[in-house]
């Protein structure tokens, strides 16, 4: 299953993510070390991947999204409503699984609202989702009627704060649904499928791809990861916060698949590389925490990161590094030739 | 003859109406829902203005300055006795408030300033930001009673005056004690969320045992720090000291479960005295001075907490 293409496409992604974690290391030397302690691991490389958690679930539908040539700037929202869902949910005495399933069905009911958008209305996708990116919001607001909506269910709260063998639950929810994900899309034709969608919709079609369907389902799944990703962070805090759950995290969702290397033009992609491009921009801010900069450097310093990354990713620089290993002797044409000479 | 009768039949009816209604009515302009505690001041702006009897006319910005400017007009062409404002913005309400000026209609500002001319309104009522920062500076300060204290800090959002305002009257507070000293300081946003996250960096980088106190800009970060405190097996208000601004509801709650140890009020009810200075300013003339501050009461274990959670949850925070 994993193959030697799989390592090449997500070793980029690789790379920045050492590099980012040397820095890490950098300003905060025991960086690495992971203590169990009050039943649960600590340590900061633990709330990277906790922390992360919300921008990873948003970029696993994300970048199916984008794969059909498509966004979901409303994933924000989502997780608002998703969140205030739960939360009125267990306030009004339901049991906490009842809750989460409440909340999932509000998600997939907006991603399937997208979906009709743009794939029977034919609307462009950045305009029908930014109308749920900016309605959204209210709605949530009208389910938890302007305040933070806090709650005390042990079993919901579980799900954001709580750990399972000392490993936080969004950590494994996470990585549980990313890995669901992409052994679906690879392991099945499904993959391909939505890459052609976002490739060449029409040519699709007339090979008999029921595209309709396929680009309603890719926003429905959308949907589902923006409310798993709200009901964890809703969990998190003990409470649903409408202003302010899931704030701008569209975007980093959609930086995470960028810097997971996949083109906003549609086509080819890799969930794992946007998963790792989430747990990058996670490291970013925790360096940023970590340096004790003072919070005015914040954006600044995340931007100029940032920008690094994307200008190490661009297809330019790229060919001038692909020109500069030719320009060389080559490296892997002749497995017989000595690692010193090659690199001259 | 009939249509004179009725007319006149009207007129009598209508007149009670008319009388009580020549009582005072007051234009509201808010600037949205933008927080729990803007609701909450919403909500008692409303309670106090029945409470005297007076009709308040309510209208909701939605954060954006021209709905304000355009209900500012429309209650001058109403003809109300006052208008009541919490403006969204600083600038750009000189030709508004002449306006209202030139129709003799008095303009009090609620809980934030403008960058005009003094003379363009009656009064504002706003709460000292920095005193605030130093009123919890100074419980630390007497709390700690000289003892060592490395303070971590959660900052409001950067650039925000609350949180540059509030981070002043702290430092003004601690300078003459060198037992303290803020050793990281960053900005939780005003959230719950980040307040949590960055106490969480805040126990790595520092280690739980070298902080002995919090001071949070707001409550909601202090309440998303008291559950990383907590997670890190930490007691949060015993082994680190909480002191932060507003005392929302939670907050109370927070303080009495022993989880927290002070709060300073930001009080919703800036309608109180600005309604009082209105009053005193239509019956007898009296100018209110251009400035009314409201009082930034300090709470904390000491006081009835569980009683306050209760009373103010009602208000919409």
């Amino acid at each position: 299953m994993i193959s030697y293409n799989f390592f090449k496409r997500i070793m980029p992604q690789m790379i920045i993510l050492g590099v980012v974690l040397f820095l890490n290391l950098l300003v905060f030397p025991d960086f690495f070390v992971i203590e169990f302690q009050n039943g649960r691991l600590f340590g900061n490389v633990i709330d990277v991947l906790n922390r992360g958690a919300p921008t990873a679930l948003l970029c696993i539908g994300m970048t199916l999204v984008i794969a059909t040539k498509g966004i979901d700037l409303s994933v924000g929202a989502v997780m608002a409503i998703a969140g205030a869902t739960a939360a009125s949910l267990v306030v009004d005495g339901h049991y906490w699984l009842t809750a989460v399933i409440g909340a999932l069905t509000v998600g997939a009911i907006c991603g399937l609202w997208n979906g009709f958008l743009v794939a029977i209305l034919r609307i462009q996708p950045i305009v029908a989702t930014l109308v749920l990116m900016v309605a959204g919001r209210g709605v949530a607001q009208l389910i938890t009627e302007g305040t933070i909506l806090t709650f005390l269910d042990e079993g919901l709260i579980h799900l954001g704060a709580g750990t399972v063998f000392g490993i936080p639950t969004p950590v494994l929810i996470w990585i549980f649904l990313g890995g669901l994900a992409a052994f679906f899309v690879r392991r099945t034709a499904l993959g391909m499928l939505i890459e052609s969608i976002g490739i060449n919709e029409a040519s699709s079609r007339l090979a008999g791809i029921n595209s309709r369907i396929l680009l309603i389902c890719v926003y429905v799944v959308s949907g589902i990861c923006a409310a798993v990703a709200g009901v964890i962070v809703a969990a998190d805090i003990q409470g649903a916060d409408a202003n302010n759950a899931g704030l701008w995290l569209e975007l980093d969702a959609i930086l995470a698949v960028v810097i997971g290397g996949n083109s906003l033009l549609g086509g080819r992609f890799s969930i794992v590389a946007s998963l790792l491009g989430a747990i990058i921009i996670q490291s970013v801010n925790s360096l940023i925490l970590l340096s004790g900069m003072p919070p005015e450097f914040n954006l600044v310093i995340k931007a100029l990161l940032i920008l690094a990354i994307l200008v190490i990713q661009s297809p330019r620089v790229g060919h001038l590094i692909y020109i500069m290993r030719a320009s060389s002797p080559p490296i892997k044409s002749d497995p017989l030739t000595p690692a010193k000479e090659s690199n001259r | 003859m009939n249509i004179k009768a009725t007319l006149f039949a009207s007129a009598i009816t209508l007149m009670p109406i008319a009388v009580v209604a020549s009582d005072l009515t007051i234009g509201f302009s808010q600037i949205g829902s933008e927080s729990g505690w803007r609701a909450a001041e919403t909500t008692v702006t409303k309670q106090e203005a029945e409470a005297r009897g007076i009709t308040l006319k309510f209208a909701d910005a939605q954060q954006k300055q021209e709905n304000q400017i355009s209900a500012l007009r429309s209650f001058i062409a109403q003809g109300v006795d006052a208008i009541l404002i919490a403006p969204v913005v600083a600038t750009g309400w000189d030709e508004v408030l002449e306006e209202a000026q030139d129709s003799d209609i008095p303009v009090v500002l609620l809980d934030r300033t403008v960058d005009a001319p003094e003379e363009l309104y009656l009064t504002a009522v706003t709460s000292d930001l920095v005193h605030e920062g130093s009123v919890a500076g100074q419980w630390l300060v007497d709390e700690m009673a000289g003892a060592d204290c490395r303070i971590v800090e959660l900052q409001g959002t950067t650039g925000s005056s609350p949180a540059i305002d509030r981070k002043t009257g702290f430092e003004n507070a601690i300078s003459d004690h060198s037992n303290l000293e803020i050793v990281r300081s960053q900005t939780g946003d005003f959230t719950r969320s980040q307040g949590k996250v960055v106490m969480e960096s805040f126990l790595k980088a520092e280690g739980g045992e070298n902080i002995c106190a919090l001071y949070a800009h707001n409550d909601d970060m202090a309440v998303g720090a008291i559950q990383a405190i907590k997670e890190a097996g930490l007691n949060p208000g015993k082994d680190i000291k909480i002191v932060a601004i507003d005392a929302v509801p939670d907050a109370h709650l927070a303080i009495a479960n022993g989880e927290m140890n002070a709060t300073i009020e930001l009080t919703p009810n800036m309608a109180g005295p600005a309604l009082d200075a209105l009053d005193a300013y239509i019956n007898s003339g009296t100018m209110p001075p251009k400035w009314i501050q409201t009082e930034s009461k300090l709470f904390t274990a000491a006081d009835d907490n569980q009683a306050i959670y209760e009373m103010k949850k009602g208000l919409g925070y």
